[in-house]
């Protein structure tokens, strides 16, 4: 018999990341996935407003929209949430180094429609840590910005009761390579560098204290080894208590819970034969969701042409009936937690926790995270892990289905349609947005905008809170890149280290070892014919933020006898075609995800070409469908490559006869 | 071979290098990395043509050196500003350490990311550089384009790959050498210990912001640098400095500039820039032929005084010296010659 209604779990809240183009488009795409039984709203933000840059910055050029919404002042905010109730709707936002900010715009829009700050819920991601490891989006150093963080929750705990105001992000560790044990002690680490902070900030008294423990939420990653997974959340849920217990006196157990959302690992899903990612995400969401006691609070899925490109609304909402599927025909909500007394499952949840005590241990002697951030030592341990995971998968030994074993495959129809399968943004977008942004600035009170600068500027240099201040600019019609740049002139900006800088000898897997002895011989056989060693820069042009490819490149090209350049992300053409000047590569290398392929690697060849370099290989890798590649290569571009091309060392041997070539060499042809 | 017909004609490159523009600057440092023989004949002339009088007069050459991690590269960010918002032009020759040979010998090049932070610049030039194993804290190269950059910007800085205790080469390329420091470290104390303090002119202990650790190195340094009394009137300054919240920096700067005043009115620049191209040669000739090379050409006392006979042409000279050596070998290598 199946369970009546009222025996069965809530479910989970189920949430689609979305967000493109412009408010109006993302507002109407936010009502229809309601109107499909969607329980709450995710947005993505275009990275201009997540790094604080207007829409008519120049850094923004070929961004503007393109990877999720655009919020320059409060009018698109306004237009954003048309017709959607905000003291009704659970709305999470990935917004982080300009957390506050869009904090503000929500808060700010609700005073204008006369509703209570105190009747929003939701989420801004706020955290900034992640974003110097993995995600890209930070500006401010790391001292100013866990103070915006602290402001952002003394703020809300006392006005915004419902939000959660930072979201512990372990997710995006794992999508930089991160093991299980990191991504739960470097969790950790940054929800104590939070709370001990906002201790610090001495706003909150010592009995309030715990509701801000409470406050706290995370956001984690499940991979496609689900057991291990499973295991990680309940391991998790032991370290909080523990933590919040011991080093927090939080002693109502009801605050020390885990609380936690889910968006699935995106990492190993794969542009090769891509209706598999279809299972790989049905049983990453078994992880988070088996055990009843480690369960998510809400969960976002990928699509199954996440490696291709952005997903069309059909795409979103076949994600999202997984998760119905898994609620509401399967009988998992039926039951207590079914994993409770296994004692295999206990054994794994205590080896997670023993290994992530270790690691928690050693970053605190490193004088906890931030200091471990700012000597490079966390992001160097991500990249080392990500280089173990793809050897393994170039030796065979992490098999992926389709990649790297079992490649025939028939046609698929999935992918035959016209349009690549993937979601294309409005490409008058950007255009449009700058007009509206240009209109905007026009119709406000200058004084009054001037006045509510000023009282940031006065906010943040005193230490004052700054939400007062920056609702009040949110009122005045600011704009986001005014906002950001205000900050930028007292806090100043920060670029954390690459991590590249990995030692060599330490690790033991290379690859296919015959392979890489191979490729060292012909990179300095190479060298010495054209007279000195090969030089490659490894460039990120644009606001994009996927470093994982650019820095595997790197390492693996230095592992086989380059010189290679890499100045880190978020660099402009034409600081890139000055690095290859000045450093007199051999081949320039370009890495970008972001969509803005076109724009960017035209802007850098021409800006090489500016420097007489119109002969110095450029080659491209990134999400980059077919039909741009063909483009790409017709500007000039050397070779294009996207996530089918998992094997590093045949590119390098690409790359090595590409010097070869261009400098009057014969090609040496594929590796043996 | 097509890559001999692209190499630049020298002259030609030389005087748009004096003439300041970047792309010839950039080509100029390609060829003088060149080990290819032609590229190394063309190397030469490309330095006897920028050469002259303002070689062992004009310019600064600063060597920055220390323990990895001290902030090297940060402090050479934080002295850049300064020196382009006083209008000085500057080129920078970022060292950073290889792999070893059997594993593969690459390099990461990963200074430029900390040096600069303006997007662009016209009067600031980075160019970055692998150690390729030779020992001592730079490469061999360094030494051709520090005067190349030399001959083109007001200031040439050198950084090097932080190893500590045997950087000594940077005493034989900087007009001025600084040390920078970091709070409290254990490399700091044992350098001081290990008696190379000699070297540096210049003591900058950086990360001052962490605070008291910070005047403590500096006070432990101060102790021991002016023992050394390497040149009568020279005061071995130490300042306490902090590239991430800049401050000191001026201050470390004026004593790089009285440090040059002070070569420069004791009628030393000139002769210790000569000294220290001398060192190289001789250096770079024991390094690729051996004591036995070296005897060949007469000893280092012929040597020096071969260079001294025309100081603007030492690259030239060596050169020769190199192919003085290399058919010798061959007439020694010849059936029936005798074998010493
Ligand atoms: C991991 C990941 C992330 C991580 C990035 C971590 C990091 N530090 O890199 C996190 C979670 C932080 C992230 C965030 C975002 N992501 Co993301 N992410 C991915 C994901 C899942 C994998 C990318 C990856 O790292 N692959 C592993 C590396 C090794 O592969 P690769 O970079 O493709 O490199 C290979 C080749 O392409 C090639 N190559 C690449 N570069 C180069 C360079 C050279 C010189 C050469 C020779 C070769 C080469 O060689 C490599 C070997 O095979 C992709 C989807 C997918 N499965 O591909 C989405 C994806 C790239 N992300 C996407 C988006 C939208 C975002 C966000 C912008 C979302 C938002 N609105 O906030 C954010 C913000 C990021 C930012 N600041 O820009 C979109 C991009 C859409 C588009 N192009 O149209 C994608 C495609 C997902 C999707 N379908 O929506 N992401
Ligand atoms: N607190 C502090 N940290 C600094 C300062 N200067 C550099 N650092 C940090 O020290 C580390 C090493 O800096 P880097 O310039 O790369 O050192 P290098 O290896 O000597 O070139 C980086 O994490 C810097 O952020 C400073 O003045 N104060
Ligand atoms: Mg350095």
């Amino acid at each position: 018999m199946p369970a009546a209604p009222k025996d069965r779990d809530q479910p989970w809240l189920m949430r689609t990341y979305s967000g493109h183009s412009s408010a109006k488009a993302s507002n109407e795409l936010y009502r229809t996935n309601l109107a499909k039984g969607q329980t709450g709203l995710s947005v993505a933000f275009d990275l201009p407003t997540q790094t604080g840059y207007d829409a008519d910055s120049p850094l923004a050029r070929g961004e503007v929209g393109k990877v999720g919404v655009p919020i320059s002042h409060i009018e698109d905010m306004d237009q954003l949430f048309a017709e959607i109730p905000l003291d009704k709707m659970n709305t999470s936002m990935t917004i982080n180094a300009t957390a506050a900010w869009l904090l503000s715009l929500y808060v700010g829009l609700a005073q204008r429609r006369g509703i209570a700050p105190s009747q929003l819920s939701g989420t801004t991601q706020n955290d900034i840590i992640k974003e110097y490891l993995s995600r890209g989006t930070y500006i401010y150093p790391p001292g100013p910005s866990m103070r915006l963080i602290a402001d952002t929750i003394n703020y809300t705990v006392k006005h915004v009761p419902k939000w959660n105001p930072t979201n512990v992000c372990s997710y995006h560790l794992q999508e930089a390579g991160a093991t299980p044990v990191q991504e739960l002690a470097y969790a950790l680490c940054t929800a104590m560098a939070v709370l001990d902070r906002v201790k610090a900030s001495g706003e909150i008294e010592a009995q309030a204290f715990p509701q801000v423990v409470e406050r706290i939420s995370f956001f984690v990653n499940a991979g496609i080894r689900f057991v291990e997974e499973c295991c990680k959340l309940r391991a998790f849920g032991e370290l909080w208590d523990q933590l919040t217990l011991t080093r927090y006196q939080v002693t109502d157990p009801k605050l020390r819970r885990f609380r936690y959302g889910v968006q699935v690992n995106s990492l190993g899903l794969t542009e090769a034969q891509p209706e598999n990612n279809v299972q790989r995400i049905v049983l990453e969401m078994l992880a988070v969701v088996l055990s009843k006691r480690a369960r998510a609070r809400a969960i976002q899925l990928p699509a199954w042409n996440e490696a291709m490109g952005l997903p069309r609304p059909w795409d979103q909402q076949w994600a999202l009936r997984m998760q119905q599927v898994m609620a509401f025909e399967t009988d998992l909500l039926e039951y207590g937690d079914i994993l409770d007394g296994s004692p295999v499952i206990a054994a794994k949840v205590s080896e997670l926790i023993e290994g992530a005590r270790r690691e928690i241990e050693n970053v605190e002697a490193q004088g906890g995270i931030i200091a471990a951030i700012e000597s490079g030592y966390i992001k160097r341990e991500l990249v080392g892990s990500h280089m173990d995971r793809l050897r393994a998968i170039e030796s065979g030994d992490l098999k992926i289905i389709g990649v790297n074993c079992f490649q025939e495959t028939a046609e698929s129809p999935l992918t035959l349609g016209g349009d690549g399968a993937i979601m294309k943004t409005d490409p008058a977008a950007e255009r449009e947005q700058i007009e509206r942004l240009q209109a905007h600035r026009r119709n406000r009170n200058d004084a009054e905008v001037r006045a509510a600068l000023q009282a940031l500027t006065d906010a943040a240099k005193s230490g004052e809170n700054v939400m007062p201040g920056s609702i009040r600019c949110a009122l005045a019609g600011v704009s986001t890149g005014e906002w950001g740049d205000t900050l930028r002139a007292v806090f100043g900006e920060f670029r954390p280290p690459t991590g590249i800088d990995i030692a060599i000898d330490s690790r033991q897997v290379l690859g296919k070892k015959d392979q890489v002895s191979e490729l060292r011989e012909r990179v300095a056989r190479t060298g010495n014919a054209i007279g000195r060693p090969l030089k490659l820069l490894v460039g990120k042009p644009g606001l994009d933020g996927h470093s994982n490819g650019a820095e595997q490149v790197a390492v693996k090209a230095r592992d086989v006898g380059f010189e290679v350049v890499y100045d880190g992300i978020r660099l402009t053409p034409q600081q890139i075609a000055q690095a290859a000047q000045e450093e007199g590569v051999h081949v320039v290398g370009l890495s970008i995800l972001s969509g803005s392929h076109m724009e960017l690697v035209e802007s850098v060849l021409q800006e090489l070409r500016s420097r007489d370099l119109a002969n110095l290989p450029v080659i491209a890798g990134g999400i980059i469908p077919r039909e741009d590649a063909e483009r790409l290569v017709a500007l000039g571009v050397r070779a294009v490559y996207t996530p089918k091309d998992f094997s590093l060392n045949a590119i390098m041997g690409d790359i090595v006869d590409l010097v070869r070539e261009c400098n009057g060499l014969e090609r040496l042809g594929l590796l043996h | 071979m097509t890559q001999i017909v692209d190499l630049p004609d020298p002259e030609q490159l030389a005087l748009r290098i004096l003439r300041r523009e970047r792309a010839a600057v950039a080509s100029g440092l390609n060829l003088l990395d060149n080990k290819l023989a032609e590229a190394r004949n063309r190397s030469a002339r490309l330095l006897a043509a920028l050469a002259g009088e303002h070689w062992l007069k004009d310019g600064h050459l600063i060597g920055i050196t220390g323990p990895p991690g001290a902030g090297k590269s940060s402090l050479v960010a934080a002295m850049i500003r300064e020196w382009r918002l006083s209008g000085r032009s500057v080129g920078v020759l970022a060292v950073d350490p290889s792999s070893r040979p059997e594993l593969g010998g690459g390099a990461l090049l990963g200074d430029r990311i900390r040096i600069k932070h303006a997007s662009y610049d016209e009067g600031l030039f980075i160019r970055s550089l692998a150690n390729r194993n030779q020992l001592g804290g730079v490469a061999n190269e360094v030494w051709p384009m520090s005067w190349l950059m030399l001959a083109c910007f007001d200031i040439v800085v050198i950084e090097t790959v932080g190893v500590g205790q045997t950087e000594i080469d940077i005493a034989e390329i900087g007009d001025t050498v600084c040390y920078v420091a970091q709070p409290a470290s254990g490399d700091t104390i044992q350098y001081l210990k290990s008696g190379i303090i000699e070297i540096p002119d210049i003591f900058a202990v950086n990360k001052a912001d962490l605070g008291a650790a910070a005047h403590k190195t500096a006070s432990e340094i101060g102790r021991s640098a002016p023992r050394q009394d390497r040149r009568e009137d020279w005061d071995y300054p130490v300042c306490l400095v902090s590239a991430t919240t800049h401050t000191g920096i001026t201050a470390m700067l004026e004593h790089c500039d009285r440090h040059r005043s002070f070569l420069a009115n004791a009628g030393w620049l000139d002769k210790l820039r000569l000294r220290h191209q001398r060192a190289w040669v001789v250096r770079l000739l024991k390094e690729e032929f051996g004591t036995f090379g070296l005897e060949l050409l007469g000893g280092r006392h012929l040597i020096g005084q071969r260079l001294s006979e025309n100081p603007s042409h030492q690259f030239a000279e060596y050169e020769r010296m190199r192919k003085h050596i290399f058919s010798r070998f061959i007439s020694i290598n010849q059936p029936g010659s005798p074998t010493t």
